[in-house]
Formats: C-alpha cells, sequence, structure tokens
C-alpha cells in the first residue's frame, strides 16, 4: 500500500529525514517510535502533504500513485488520512458543516455521489456512537473550544466518518487520560481490516498495549534504525533510547566499512 | 491640469430651487442656507484634510451630476423584484432616484408608529421634525453633510411613540436608476423613536446597472431612554457609484443602539458613523462588514461618544479586499471627563486577498476620564495556511478551502442579524461574491 523510499526532508535549512526507508502493507499495523526530534511528525506532515517541508529526495508510492506529485486533498482523496497532533481550531466553522464538505470532497474526488443530509445523519449518529462524540460538539466550531481529548477524539471521529485506506496517527495519544485513550483505541480498532492500514506515530508505548501493531520502528535522526515485533515497545519503553543511538552510531561505520 | 471642481453646480442648485424652498417653514430655511454656507465655504475636502487624507473625492467633485429626483427615474415596481434586498418578506418605504413612490411602499398601520417621507413629515409633524432635524447630523469635518442639508428634498421619516414596540422591521428602499448621465441624490431620513420603544430598521441603498450615480444620504437617529434599536445599513450600488453617507445617532438613558453597516458596490464609498451616548446606561454598537474587489473604495470613519458615565460601546469591522481594492477604518473613541466607568472596546480585522489589495486602519483614543476600559485591536492579513491546510487535509480543495474560511471570517457578522430573510440574502450574496472571485491564488501564504 505504501511504500516509502530513501526519503530526505527539511525545514529551511534544517535536515529532518535522511533517507527513510519504510514499506506499509494493507491490513497492517505499524507503530513508529522514536525520540523528540526524530523526525516523527515530519514523516507524518510530509506523507500528508504539508508544503512547508521541503522533500528534498526519495519516493513515496501510494497505491501505485506517486504521492509527492499530490495536492493535500488529492491524497485525501486517494484514502490518505492523518490525525493531526495539533488539530486546528476554525472559528466560524461547524463540525458538522465541516464534515460533510470533506466527506462530499472526498466522494466528488472518488466519482461517487455526494451523501444527503438524511445519509450523512445517520452515519454520524454511528460514528458518535462509536467515539463517545456529543451532539453539542457536533454544533461547534472545528476545535473551537474543545478540551485536549475532544479534539484528539474528533480526530479519530473524523477518520472513522472519512474511512480512509491509510491512516497516520500522529501521536493521538499524547495528553490524553487513560479513559480517552481507550476510547480512542477502541476507535482505531474498530477500523482495522484488511483493506486498511494503520501507522501510529507515538512518543511512548502506552497506546500500542490497546492497539496492538504487527511492527515497530524506531526513528532516529531521520532514518529507521530498527524494526521488530510488538515486543520492541515494550524494550523501548524500559530501556529509553539512548542504547539505540549507540548502536546507530556505530552501524553507519559499520556499512562503510562493509562497503 | 487639474479640473476645476465642480462646487458651482451645487451652489446653483441651491439658487435654482429658492422659489420652491420659500413655502418652507422658517427653521428649515435657515437651516438649508446654514448648511450651503458651510459647503460652499469649505469646498470638496482634500487629501491634506486629515478625515480625509485616504479617500480622494477629485474625480467625484468633477463629474456635473444631475439632481436626479427631478428626473423620472424610468423605474417601477417589476425593477425591484429580484432586486437583492429589496424585499424582505416585511413592509417597506421605497424611493426611486430619491423620490419617495407611494406607489410602491407599504402602509405600515401600526398603533403608535409612523412611517412616511419626510417632505409630508415637514407638514404632518412640524413640531417633531423641527425638533430632531439637523440636530445630530455632525456638519464638522464633513462638508458632505452641510451639501445634504442644503439640498436635500425629502427621504424617510419613522416616529414611535413612547412603549410602541415593532415586531416586524421597517424595510426602506432607496434605489438609483440606470441613466445614461451621471445622477445624484441628497436623501435625508429621520428617525424618532420615543422611550422604551423596541424597533428592527432595514436600510438598503441599492443601484440597478453600472451608471455614474452619487448618493449622499444623512440619516439621523434619536433613540428615546430605554428602547433598543437595530440597525441595518446596506449599501450594493451600482459599481460606479459614489456614496458619502453619515449617520447619526443620539441615544437616551439605558438606550441600546445596533448598527451593521454592509458595504458591497459603490467604486467610492464613504461612510461617517456616529454614535453620541448621551444618557447613562446606554450601548452603542457598530458593526461593519466590506467586500471589496477590482478597484473598489471604502471608508468608515466612526466615532463612539461617550458623554455620560456607565456606557458601553462595541465595534467590530471586517473587511475583505480583493483585487486592487482598499479600504479604510477609522475608529475615533471620545470620552468625556465625566464620562467614568465608560466600557469601549474596537476591532477591526481585515482579510487581503491579494498584494496589491490595501487597508489604513487606525484608532483614535481621546480620553478625558480617568476611570475607563477602552480597548482596540486591529489586524491585518491573510488566511490562516495552518487551517486551510487542515481542511485540504480532509479533502476539500484549495479554493473550496479559501471559500470556507472567508464565509467563516465574514459570516460572525451576520449571525447577530434578528431579520431573517436579510440574513439569508447576506449569506447568499457573500456566497455568490465568492464563486466569483478570480484572484485568491494570492491568499495562500506562508
Amino acid at each position: 500500500m505504501l511504500e516509502i523510499k530513501d526519503l530526505h526532508a527539511r525545514v529551511g535549512d534544517q535536515v529532518i529525514l535522511r533517507g527513510l526507508n519504510l514499506k506499509v502493507n494493507a491490513g497492517e499495523v505499524h507503530s513508529i517510535m522514536g525520540p523528540n526530534g526524530s523526525g516523527k511528525s515530519t514523516l507524518a506532515q510530509v506523507l500528508a502533504g504539508r508544503d512547508t517541508y521541503e522533500v528534498t529526495g526519495g519516493t513515496i508510492n501510494f497505491n501505485g500513485a506517486d504521492l509527492l506529485d499530490l495536492d493535500p486533498e488529492e491524497r485525501a482523496g486517494e484514502g490518505l488520512f492523518m490525525a493531526f497532533q495539533y488539530p486546528v481550531e476554525i472559528p466560524g466553522v461547524s463540525n458538522t458543516y465541516f464534515l460533510r464538505a470533506a466527506l462530499n470532497a472526498v466522494r466528488t474526488y472518488r466519482g461517487e455521489e455526494e451523501v444527503d443530509a438524511a445519509d450523512f445523519l445517520d452515519l454520524v449518529s454511528e460514528k458518535t456512537e462509536l467515539l463517545k462524540i456529543g451532539k453539542d460538539l457536533l454544533r461547534r466550531p472545528v476545535n473551537e473550544g474543545f478540551s485536549g481529548g475532544e479534539k484528539k477524539r474528533n480526530e479519530i471521529f473524523q477518520m472513522a466518518m472519512l474511512e480512509p485506506k491509510l491512516a497516520i496517527l500522529d501521536e493521538t495519544d499524547s495528553g490524553l487520560d487513560i479513559d480517552a485513550l481507550k476510547i480512542v483505541a477502541e476507535g482505531v480498532n474498530a477500523l482495522r481490516s484488511p483493506e486498511r492500514a494503520i501507522i501510529i506515530v507515538t512518543h511512548y508505548q502506552r497506546l500500542l498495549a490497546y492497539i496492538v501493531p504487527d511492527q515497530v520502528h524506531v526513528l532516529s535522526r531521520g532514518r529507521i534504525v530498527k524494526s521488530g515485533p510488538p515486543e520492541l515497545a515494550l524494550e523501548l519503553e524500559a530501556k529509553g533510547y539512548g542504547w539505540l543511538d549507540e548502536e546507530n552510531t556505530e552501524s553507519p561505520t559499520a556499512a562503510q566499512s562493509r562497503g | 491640469m487639474e479640473l476645476p471642481q465642480r462646487q458651482d453646480l451645487y451652489l446653483d442648485h441651491f439658487e435654482s430651487i429658492q422659489s420652491t424652498l420659500s413655502q418652507e417653514p422658517d427653521w428649515l430655511k435657515s437651516l438649508r442656507s446654514a448648511g450651503m454656507e458651510c459647503f460652499s465655504s469649505h469646498g470638496f475636502p482634500s487629501l491634506a484634510d486629515e478625515a480625509w487624507r485616504f479617500t480622494s473625492l477629485r474625480e467625484l467633485a468633477q463629474i456635473p451630476f444631475e439632481f436626479a429626483e427631478d428626473l423620472d427615474s424610468g423605474l417601477d415596481g417589476n425593477d425591484l423584484s429580484g432586486l437583492q434586498f429589496a424585499s424582505l418578506n416585511c413592509k417597506r418605504l421605497v424611493f426611486l432616484n430619491g423620490s419617495y413612490r407611494p406607489d410602491l411602499s407599504d402602509v405600515f398601520g401600526v398603533q403608535g408608529l409612523t412611517v412616511s417621507n419626510l417632505e409630508a413629515a415637514v407638514v404632518h409633524s412640524p413640531e417633531v421634525v423641527e425638533a430632531h432635524l439637523g440636530r445630530y447630523a455632525d456638519q464638522k469635518d464633513n462638508p458632505f453633510v452641510s451639501l445634504n442639508t442644503a439640498l436635500s428634498r425629502d427621504g424617510f421619516f419613522v416616529n414611535l411613540e413612547s412603549g410602541t414596540r415593532l415586531e416586524d422591521p421597517i424595510h426602506i428602499v432607496h434605489l438609483m436608476s440606470d441613466s445614461a448621465t451621471p445622477i445624484r441624490t441628497h436623501v435625508h431620513n429621520l428617525v424618532i423613536v420615543g422611550d422604551s420603544c423596541e424597533v428592527d430598521l432595514v436600510e438598503c441603498y441599492l443601484g440597478i446597472g453600472n451608471n455614474v450615480t452619487f448618493t449622499n444620504p444623512v440619516t439621523e437617529i434619536c433613540v428615546g431612554n430605554n428602547s433598543k434599536v437595530n440597525h441595518y445599513r446596506i449599501q450594493n450600488e451600482s459599481p460606479n457609484g459614489f456614496h458619502v453617507g453619515a449617520n447619526d445617532v443620539q441615544q437616551g438613558r439605558d438606550s441600546h443602539y445596533r448598527g451593521l453597516v454592509i458595504d458591497l458596490g459603490g467604486q467610492l464609498v464613504r461612510n461617517n458613523l456616529r454614535c453620541v451616548l448621551s444618557g447613562e446606561g446606554g450601548l452603542a454598537g457598530i458593526d461593519g462588514l466590506y467586500l471589496l474587489r477590482g478597484r473598489q473604495h471604502v471608508d468608515n470613519y466612526t466615532t463612539l461618544e461617550h458623554a455620560v458615565p456607565h456606557c458601553d460601546s462595541r465595534e467590530l469591522f471586517k473587511g475583505i479586499l480583493d483585487d486592487r481594492s482598499s479600504g479604510v477604518f477609522r475608529g475615533r473613541i471620545i470620552v468625556h471627563k465625566d464620562a467614568q466607568k465608560t466600557d469601549s472596546k474596537q476591532t477591526s480585522s481585515n482579510l487581503l486577498l491579494t498584494d496589491r489589495a490595501r487597508i489604513n486602519t487606525k484608532p483614535q483614543l481621546e480620553i478625558y476620564a480617568d476611570d475607563v476600559k477602552c480597548t482596540h485591536g486591529a489586524t491585518i492579513g491573510q488566511l490562516d495556511a495552518n487551517a486551510l491546510f487542515y481542511l485540504r487535509s480532509r479533502g476539500i480543495p484549495l479554493q473550496a478551502a479559501k471559500g470556507i474560511l472567508i464565509f467563516a471570517f465574514a459570516s460572525e457578522l451576520f449571525e447577530g442579524v434578528k431579520v431573517q430573510s436579510l440574513g439569508q440574502q447576506l449569506s447568499r450574496y457573500l456566497e455568490e461574491w465568492l464563486s466569483a472571485s478570480q484572484s485568491t491564488e494570492g491568499v495562500y501564504r506562508q
């Protein structure tokens, strides 16, 4: 579904991603972990198409399409969704209006008919139940005055509404209390399916207790330095990220000596 | 070479109406003479006048406008049907090219309410008109009020006896025709609201076609104690229209006046908007929205005057400026020495959709009391890049995302509109305006 090859990206003069490789198949859940500043959020933003990040090298193939060639809205149309680490407040636009505009835009992109008001409301009630979203949250302007937990739940709610093929959760767990975390995890688990892939970008192991990934990757200094089974997350939690840096600084030398 | 100002046009006009004016009461005659004297001694303001430094009247001063009220407008009821803001599901009073048209106007027939044209009111309510006309409009720094005072023939007159609460709004339509030659009007409107009244007023200045027009209206509103007035002033005249108007409000004790001033049409617009809080416990609010494109220019020159203690004033002006349009906001707040416990808040917020659009925004606080709260703020900017990305990341195309954000920015001002049909028409207008916008490419930048 997603294949990233030798991805390099920077913000201004600051190089952040330095040759990142990642392959995610349909039906899989991958977790990307790593210390602050390792490039986790940059990866998520680059995938979603944020133009503050400049891609200086590499390719991203998404279901056969060159992802880097697509505008953010086209990526959404192709079935990519990123849950924001910091969801944006949009005063004056109601959550419902926004959701319907988004859903219909994505459907139009795919050559499907727009949803009518009745079907839309049915879909909304189904998904709000799943994520325990209050009706008042739908009437309010997008994310404005929402608590941290409400914002994160709203992201997963949007994901549930848009039913993407690939979902990237950018630190969706940070700042959540345990109850909110469980709700978010339930929402994500409900979306797991053989046709869908999920990338969970996180700093902590905590969320992975509720959403068990197929693979865990460790990102350090702009590239993936270690990949492994879910147990790797526990190891990271116990030992921190420091030991990886040591391994990592050795590996380029080893690679050089081999080359 | 500089062309001469057509001041003579207006002086000649004044001379020519002397015989007609001789039938008017003496107080009105002297009011007019004083107005003409004031106008002829000042002439048209220039950019050197501080109050006019961002709005050039050069072109306006040189155009030989004919007095439209002397001409046949050639308009009838058909011109009103389908015209935006001309029908609001309520009773209305219609003026075509400045002339009252009883055949197109409704009879209000509400106890305690008098609605008519001003010319008739001078006859049927002479004491009321004499007591109020010309008392509130500020001629200082504004020769256009003087010009209006000298030359006005008609306008609307609304009088509410104390205790009159109206369920339905009063809708006034001033429509300018699409004549072959430049035309002008100088309507003078008077609204007298007694004590403990409630009224919603919708005052619309509309145009048909692309004619060069000059509208020079003055509206004076006296709000009695404990009364509430919602006043919507919509201007959607010819794209070649000049509109230089004044709205002056005098407020009594515990009165609430909320004005919403919306400018959509015209090539050059200047609104002198003023509220004087002269009784304790009053609230004066003026909000405004201007949607500009092409080379449109709109100048809102506002004055909120706190003459007594314990009054609040609120001001929120928003501008959306496309292409090479330009806007001016001047927010003057005067707090007199005795006006303690004044609470005043002013906000000017502007979206520039292109690099060539311009806005001059200036707060001007003159505070002579020491126990007051006055805040002001101005923002000038482009659309929020984070919000745009957020919308796009959910599949909403760039142009639509911009439209959503611009609509949200403006619609804050529509939310308070209590006249439902007006709110709907404003929203529709904004949607059409946005979908016709061609130069939003400059909006999205980091």
